[in-house]
Parts: structure tokens; sequence; C-alpha cells
């Protein structure tokens, strides 16, 4: 008996992988239904529909740079402390100092090439008119985790508190500034007042609310690593399951009625 | 010595690298376009009495040549001879250095996409398209302001995006107009005699498998090739000029030269999003789901890809290599110089209307006074204007020119349609007040921070 014989036939490996290897027709089936990681996938698609012709794998591109991201993400916060003492030298550090530093590389890189990749995926999507029915709701979710794409790369960006980081923030948050209603300079804000007092002023607009405080400054700062650690990492994560569970519910990938 | 030299050593040696890889490229595609049908055959494609293989033999032969002079030519780089000429540079500056030229051209590029769709799928005319731009990137390189702005770390991704989206929509093209074909003449679509239930292992699992490690390693060999960029600690008091927000938002950014923030940084992103959201429930074509096609459904499709292109991706690249300093338009090889001036001395349309000989000896010129009724009075012109646009127009359109839509959609569809529509107009439309009348505000009332 070969040692790999051995290690498949021992109660440890058994009680991981509760069937064979899957390579025969019953095995492969089964392994897609007790692993849960493959069991997001159904047993079997027609094959058009997988080809990588048709949906050029985007979206499947994009969970897995999410994934990275959450990986890379993790390991970062290990040695990022997000205060003006620190924040900036924490990064510094990343480059000069600590062995795992490529890992802030790969995170950035990465979070560029989610952006394109989910709009890339929309494109398809829409080129292959996915979006019709029974699939508009799927549509939908995609459209608010592109969102929220957009939103995790955008508090990302403040983290290292570098020349770059808060002119782009503060560019980016002047125009909540100017936000109907709600910004202390856009039109109507006057409307709301209560006994001639204004309700809205640069201390309680819209942008007060994103930056607390009326600079890019350490609340700022601590709001966005929240947002950006947990607060939209969470959300999305819920959506994607969401989006994931559509995808299968409305009849898998699209294919030619 | 000059501290800007258009080229050093490292640079020749990259680039030697960079012209290593598109000779390897073009000798691969030299004998692939030598086969017949994946054989080796003496029946080979031929033009004009010349094998179209032997074509691209001479490109590879040239770029290996390039590729040497550039690795062996490294001991005086000021001395090396093969860069842009400045009268290639300067009349490509002064011509682009414009938004407008600019503008019309990613416009005309659109058109020229889908309108020569069967021309440029062919494979020959696609790969020297892609064998044009990536020699045009390898020369512009040995220019000092473009290695500047486009070398920057966060701006690679946006050529590699460029590249890459360019592919797929050739992908797609190619694939639609192929089943527009078959549609017409009544056969099945492509790949739908292969179309049966197969396993997902290993079918879909090992291609997933690939794309990962493929993925892993494409992104270790770029975090280890290009640093991520840290500037100088933040400083609240020194601000940089240009302030640009993150790359993917350059395109509202852009915006904001045409509108106000609460518009380009608040209404006009709701509206894409909104409308991008509502696109599944106006879109009341049935054919063309789960397939590539273009002819079933070209209305959707060019709207979106005029949406996705020169209002999404063209400002993107203007925002990020484009604008400088006090947000002027450069060009690609332009030193940006903070002190260029750009007069800009913009009216508003109700100074237009009232300062009109006809209306001024009337009325007496703008009127003034900060009273809501004279504010009102002053703005009236925009203000019909504004109505007129979002109110009346969509009845109008619905009953005539688009009374096709109308039936079909039924009224609040195509209410919602057709005020998306205008919204997605009204940025070109302001960008041609903008240059034609230099309109500065449809509406004008500064008083409430209400512009349009
Ligand atoms: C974090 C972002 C996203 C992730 C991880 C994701 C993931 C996926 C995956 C893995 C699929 C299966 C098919 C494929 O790979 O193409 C899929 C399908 C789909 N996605 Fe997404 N997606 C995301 C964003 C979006 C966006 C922005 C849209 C559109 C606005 C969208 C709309 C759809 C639709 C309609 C389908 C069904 C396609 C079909 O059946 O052919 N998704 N998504």
């Amino acid at each position: 008996m070969s040692v790999g014989d051995y290690i498949r036939n021992s109660q440890i490996w058994k009680s991981v992988f509760r069937h064979p290897a899957p390579t025969d027709r019953r095995n492969r089936v089964v392994v897609m239904l007790t692993n849960f990681f493959l069991h997001l996938h159904p047993v079997s698609a027609k094959q058009q529909g997988i080809a990588l012709s048709y949906t050029w794998c985007m979206g499947g591109i994009t969970f897995f740079l999410f994934l990275v991201e959450t990986l890379t993400g993790v390991l970062l916060m290990f040695y990022y402390r997000p205060t003006l003492e620190w924040a900036f030298y924490d990064i510094q550090a990343l480059r000069d100092v600590q062995t795992l530093g490529i890992m802030r590389e790969i995170h950035r890189w990465g979070a560029h090439a989610m952006v394109i990749t989910v709009w890339l995926h929309m494109y398809r999507v829409f080129l292959t008119g996915s979006y019709k029915p029974p699939r508009e709701f799927n549509w939908v979710i995609g459209v608010l985790l592109l969102v929220l794409t957009l939103l995790l790369s955008f508090t990302g960006y403040l983290l290292p508190w570098d020349q770059l980081a808060i002119w782009a923030i503060t560019v980016g948050s002047n125009m909540a500034r100017a936000h109907p209603f709600l910004g202390g300079e856009g039109p109507g804000f006057q409307l709301l007042n209560m006994g001639g007092y204004d309700l809205i002023t640069n201390a309680s607009d819209a942008k007060f609310l994103l930056l607390g405080g009326r600079f890019v400054g350490e609340a700022t700062l601590n709001r966005f690593y929240i947002l950006h650690c947990v607060a939209v990492p969470l959300v999305a994560a819920g959506l994607i399951a969401i989006h994931f569970w559509r995808v299968r519910k409305d009849g898998g990938i699209s294919q030619p009625l | 010595m000059n501290p800007h030299p258009d080229l050093t050593s490292s640079v020749l040696h990259g680039l030697g690298w960079y012209y290593l890889i598109l000779f390897t490229m073009n000798l691969l595609w030299t004998v692939r376009s030598f086969k017949v049908d994946g054989e080796f055959d003496k029946r080979t494609p031929v033009v004009g009495g010349i094998p179209v293989a032997a074509v691209w033999a001479v490109l590879s032969a040239i770029l290996l040549m390039l590729s040497a002079a550039h690795f062996t030519g490294g001991s005086d780089p000021a001395k090396f001879v093969i860069r842009l000429p400045e009268w290639f540079k300067n009349p490509v500056d002064a011509f682009f250095a414009d938004p407008v030229v600019y503008f019309a051209g990613s416009v005309g590029l659109f058109w020229a996409m889908i309108r020569f769709r069967e021309w440029w799928i062919r494979e020959s005319v696609a790969w020297s398209m892609l064998q044009a731009s990536l020699i045009f990137m390898g020369l512009s390189l040995s220019d000092y302001d473009f290695r500047q702005i486009v070398g920057k770390p966060d701006n690679v991704p946006i050529v590699a995006m460029l590249f890459i989206v360019s592919f797929l929509t050739w992908i797609y093209f190619k694939r639609a107009v192929e089943n527009d074909k078959r549609i017409a003449d009544g056969r099945p679509l492509v790949g739908s005699d292969d179309n049966d239930k197969v396993l997902v292992w290993p079918d879909l699992v090992y291609t997933e498998l690939i794309c990962m490690v493929v993925l892993t390693a494409g992104l270790i060999f770029w975090g280890v090739a290009l640093e991520a960029p840290l500037e100088e600690p933040a400083s609240s008091v020194k601000t940089p000029n240009p302030s640009k927000a993150p790359w993917y938002f350059l395109g509202l950014q852009e915006m904001l030269v045409y509108f106000d923030p609460w518009l380009a940084g608040v209404v006009l992103p709701g509206i894409i999003l909104g409308g991008l959201m509502a696109i599944p429930y106006i879109d009341f074509n049935k054919a063309g789901n789960g397939y590539y096609c273009f002819k079933q459904r070209s209305f959707a499709i060019c709207t979106f890809m005029f949406g996705f292109f020169p209002l999404w991706i063209a400002l993107i690249v203007l925002g990020t290599f484009l604008r400088g300093p006090n947000w002027n338009f450069y060009g690609i090889y332009e030193v940006w110089d903070v002190h260029k001036v750009k007069a800009a001395n913009n009216v508003n349309l109700s100074e237009f209307f009232w300062n009109a000989p006809v209306m001024s000896s009337f009325f007496g010129g703008l009127p003034k006074g900060s009273s809501v009724l004279t504010i009102l009075v002053r703005e009236s012109p925009g203000i019909v204007f504004i109505i007129g646009y979002f109110a009346l127009l969509p009845p109008i359109l619905g009953l005539t020119i688009l009374r096709k839509y109308f039936v079909r959609m039924g009224v609040l569809r195509f209410l919602v349609f057709s005020n998306l529509a205008l919204w997605m107009a009204i940025l070109p439309l302001k960008m041609l007040l903008r240059w034609t009348f230099s309109l500065k505000y449809i509406v004008g009332i500064p008083e409430w921070f209400f512009n349009i």
C-alpha cells in the first residue's frame, strides 16, 4: 500500500472527505453535494453556460479577488494602527521593514483589479442580456455590489494617510457638502430650519456625517477604517451570498431559451 | 545635465525588454498565420503575391532589431536616436490638448467601432490594431512627460484595463456578428450543437482552479514588479495641484467642469445607479437573453456602450492622463506647467437672455435684486428650458419619433425611460453648450446654491 493510499484510508482523511476521490461519475456528483465550498455550484450545467468564452469567468474572478482582499486585508490589519500618529509610519514600515510588506502591494493592486473586473462582469451580463426576466432582481443586487466595491476601494484609499490619500478623500467628500437639502452648501438646505435656525450647517451636514468632522482628520480615519475593515465587507459578503443564491434559483447561468 | 532626460539607460533597457516581448508575440503570430487550419501547408494565405506570414515576419524582424538597439545603445542615452521626434509630439499635443477634439474623437471612435464591426473583428485587422497601439505605447514611453503620467503605479491598471476592455469587446463583436448572421439565415446559434449538460466537476471546477492559479501568480508578479505608492505624510495645509479623486471616480470629477457639485457629485451619480438598476424593468425586448447578439438589441447595446465608452472610460482616461494643474488640459507629451492659463469667461443663460439687444432695450438688462420673485424672473429662461426639457420633451418624443416605444412600454415605463435618456444626454449637451456659447449655467441661482 502506497503512502497516498494509507493516508486516504486513514480515519482522519475519511472524516474530512466523506467519499473517494472524484474520479468516476458517481463520486464527481457526490463531491459537489458534500463539499461546502463546491456546493455553491450545481452538480451539472449546460456546457455553453459555463464556457469561458461566455462568462469570461468575470463574476468568479471578482469573487476570487474579494477573497484575496479579505485575506491580505486581515494580514495588513496586524501591522496597521488607524491613528494620526501611526497610520503613515505603519504603512511605511510595510514597505521598508516588514517581511510581509508585499501584502500591501497585492492588496492595493487587487483592489484596482476588482474595480475593473466588476465593471467587466457587468458589461458581460449586459451584453448577453442576462438581466432580462427572470434575472432582473439579481442585476439590481449586482448594482448594489458595484456600489459596495467602489465604496470599499474609496474608504481604503484614505488609510495610508499620505498626501495622495487625504486629498483624494477631500475631493470626494466635498461632494457630500453639496448634497441637496442635506449638505451645508447644497441647494435647499436653508429650507430645513426651525425657528430661524438652520438645521443643516457645516457641522451637521452629510459631509460632517461622513468625515466625523468638518475636515478629513482623525475621526475620519477611524470612520473609514471601520467602514473599510468591518462594515462594508460584511454587507458585501452578505450580498454576494444572496447574489450567488439567486444565480442558482433563477435557473443557473443564462442560456438561450 | 538635464534633470528630466527623455531617455536613461534603465528606460532603454526596459524598452528593450518591451520590444523583445512584442517580437515574441509577433513571431508566434507569424507561425500561426502561416498555417492553414492549424496545419503547415503549401496553400498558406497570400495577399498581392506575398504570403501574409511574410509581412508579420518582417515586423518581427524589425521589432527584434529595435530590441537589440535598445539593449546595446544604453551607454550614452542622450545620443540615442530611436525616440519620438518633436515634429511629431508638438502637433499631437497641440491638436489633442483640447477637450472638444478629445470628446468628439471618442464619440467618433465609438461610432466607427459599431459601424465597422464586421471589418475590425477580422483577426488580421484586430492584430494589426493591437500591434499599432503597442508600438505607439513603446515609442511614447521614450518621452519623459508621457512616462511621468502613464507610468505612475496607480495608473498602470487603467492602461491594462484599456487593453482588456478592447479585447473583450472584440470577443463580443466577433460572437455577436456571427450569431446575427446565423439568426438571419435561420441557423442555430454558435455552440448550440454542442450544448449538453456536463458535470461541473471537472468541467467548471478545473477552469476556476486554473483561473485562480493564474490570477494569484499575476498578482504576486505585479506586486513584486510595482511598488504601491506612498507619498509624503498627509498635510492639511499643502494642497497638491491638481487634487485628484481616486481614478475610478475621475469621470465624475470631470463632470465638475460642467456642473456644480450637487449635480456632478450627488444627483448624476444617483441617476447613473438608479438608471442601471432600472434597466431590466424598462427593457421590454425579450430577444437576446442568454447569448451574444447585436442586431436584435442594437438600441440597448448602443445606449449602454455609449454610456460605458465615451461617457465613462474615456472620461476616466481624460481625467487621469490629460488633466493637470488647475484642472487644465495637457497633451500626452506636454510638461505640466503650473502657469498655463486658460481664460474662462463663461456666461449664464440669463445674461445672454436679458442682455440681448432687444431685451435690454425693453427691460434694461439683467433684473437686479435678491427677492425671490426677481431671482425667479431673472432665471426664468433657464427654468423654462429645464421644465421643457424634462417635462415636455418626453411626451412629445413619445407621440412622435419614439411612438413605437411608447406604445410597447406604457406610460410609466416610457416616462422613466425617456427621463433617464434625457439625463444621460445632459452631460454631452452641456459640454456642447459650453464649447459653442461659453455657457456657464442654464439656471444660475448662487443665492440658493442652485446652479444647473
Ligand atoms: C462583488 C461583485 C460581484 C460578484 C462577486 C459577482 C459574482 C457573480 C458570479 C460568480 C456570477 C456567475 C456567472 C459569472 O461568473 O458571470 C454572477 C452572475 C450574475 N451577476 Fe454578478 N457579481 C458581482 C457584481 C455584479 C454586478 C455589478 C452586476 C450587474 C450590475 C451583476 C449581475 C449579475 C447577473 C445578472 C448574473 C447572472 C448572469 C447570468 O445568469 O448569465 N453582478 N455574478
